[in-house]
């Protein structure tokens, strides 16, 4: 039954079980996200999944600000991983002010409402 | 030199309407006062218009309900939905129906109610599944995410960013259909209100009703309307992403692309230009544009908007209006580049009129920085 879920909830059911899984272009190599049947770099169909290093940095960073009452202001970002791929997420552990561009994270499957979800936190070392 | 784009079609009508706060009004009645105000500049009548290209902030088929609500059988629609640079892209598709005997008269509208209606941005957006679960306060923290990237690679700062909005303002202060016109120091900019990092309150546009329109002709007639003609010398549009977790490059916009096209189409550059009308839905817009179109090199925009380069009486003429920022911006602003390009032209602006405009810049974005359209617009002189 796995094989005939589509690239979206193929990607879902691996945050369910805890685990970060990319494609991979098997004609260019290149690794996409958000999950698709084409690659969008060439074209290719030929994705395989491959599981992520979880390795990465943030390229882009704010912070949306919001009343303490209403939790307080919190980050949102955009990191980068090793493979290349790009993808929101929200760096946690730390004050939403001190994440900066270039800071090294970790990607872990974390939980946002219930749902699981791509989250980070300052790598270490 | 010779496109064959290159002034086929001509405005030869414009208007608008509630600009502000228009109690009671909906959105379909601001577009349609904005359409019978285009027409009657023109001189024409609704039962004129054959071509109807229109989208709204309401309804899944908003060319239809206009064309219904104007009581008009249009024989060409264009409802292509590309968020505020749909209007500049209209002008591509007009251009085309008209040359290809498609349509007579093009009318492009626009009305939204957003501020009576519900005080806030309305917008037709549902956050994308892979952006949603963080809360990005959709637009604004896509477009902080491209000015914070801005900033670590060329050292933009936040008061160049504030000297956009002060710049806006200074222009809207001369001009009385301008929604916001106190007076604006870099100071207020700076100590407004963070929304979400680097952008304050005051580095966003309004919120605001108001409606716009627009109607095109085949250049070969534009002479017989009561108006002096503004003819469209080139129209590109470059699509990029439409989440912002797509944009490839945070610092560098399709207006690259769209404005190369649009300035070789029109056979002119970006030093001939003698105004221009950027949608600045937040502070961080008009430097990336200023770059991306040419006007200077980029990573230099910010230090090209400071100290009132852009303002009245500065070394670039830059929404003259007022802008998003500080004249109109009801949901959707992209329409306002075109109609303060064509009055600028014209010689009508109802702020601050330029001396000899003969050439202008309309740009339109839409989306989140994900939608690029550039148009060149001129007098006769310029054919």
């Amino acid at each position: 039954m796995e094989n005939s879920l589509g690239p979206d909830a193929k990607f879902r059911d691996g945050l369910s079980k805890g685990q970060i899984n990319l494609q991979q272009c098997g004609d260019c190599s290149q690794f996409i996200f958000f999950p698709r049947i084409n690659c969008p770099h060439c074209g290719g169909t030929s994705l395989t999944w491959q599981p992520a290093s979880g390795m990465g940095e943030v390229h882009t960073t704010t912070t949306v600000r919001r009343r303490p009452e209403s939790g307080g202001d919190y980050n949102v970002c955009m990191i980068e991983l090793s493979e290349g791929v790009r993808m929101m997420s929200r760096v946690d552990g730390i004050d939403p002010h001190d994440v900066k561009i270039g800071m090294p994270i970790t990607a872990f499957v974390g939980d946002i409402d219930g749902a699981p979800a791509v989250l980070c936190k300052p790598a270490e070392g | 030199m010779t496109n064959e784009f290159r002034g086929k079609s001509a405005i030869v009508g414009v208007g608008h309407a509630g600009f502000g706060e228009a109690h009671g009004q909906t959105a379909y009645d601001i577009m349609a006062q904005s359409s019978l105000t285009a027409l009657a500049d023109a001189g024409l009548k609704l039962s004129d218009v054959d071509g109807l290209f229109c989208t709204m902030m309401e309804d899944s088929m908003p060319v239809l309900m206009a064309a219904e609500y104007l009581g008009i059988t249009p024989r060409y629609i264009d409802g292509t939905m590309s968020g505020g640079s749909s209007f500049v892209n209209y002008l591509t598709s007009a251009t085309m129906a008209l040359e290809m005997g498609l349509c007579d008269v093009a009318l492009i509208c626009y009305g939204s109610n957003q501020r009576t209606a519900s005080g806030k941005l309305v917008t037709a957006s549902k956050l994308p599944p892979y952006e949603g679960p963080y809360s990005p306060r959709y637009p604004i923290s896509g477009y902080a995410l491209a000015a914070a990237r801005h900033m670590h690679e060329y050292g933009t700062t936040r008061e160049n960013l504030a000297d956009v909005a002060v710049a806006a303002r200074a222009w809207a202060s001369h001009n009385p259909e301008a929604f916001m016109r106190d007076p604006l120091s870099r100071e207020d900019v700076l100590a407004s209100r963070m929304i979400s990092d680097p952008l304050s309150k005051l580095d966003c546009c309004l919120v605001t009703d108001g409606g716009g329109a627009i109607v095109l002709v085949r250049a070969e007639r534009a002479k017989d309307f009561p108006n002096a003609p503004v003819y469209v010398l080139g129209s590109a549009t470059e699509s990029s992403h439409r989440q912002v977790s797509q944009m490839k490059d945070y610092a560098t916009t399709a207006a690259r692309e769209s404005g190369k096209r649009a300035f070789a189409m029109a056979g002119v550059t970006p030093a001939d230009i003698d105004v221009v009308e950027l949608y600045d839905a937040f502070t961080i817009n008009t430097i990336l544009f200023l770059e991306d179109l040419g006007f200077c090199k980029k990573g230099e925009g910010g230090a090209f908007v400071s100290d009132g380069r852009i303002a009245p009486g500065g070394a670039l003429a830059v929404n003259t209006n007022g802008g998003g920022l500080s004249c109109v911006h009801p949901g959707m602003y992209g329409i306002f580049t075109i109609i303060e390009a064509a009055r600028q032209i014209r010689g009508d602006a109802p702020g601050i009129q330029l001396d000899g405009v003969d050439l202008a810049v309309a740009h339109g974005n839409g989306g989140v920085l994900s939608s690029q359209v550039t148009a060149i617009l001129g007098s006769a002189s310029t054919l």
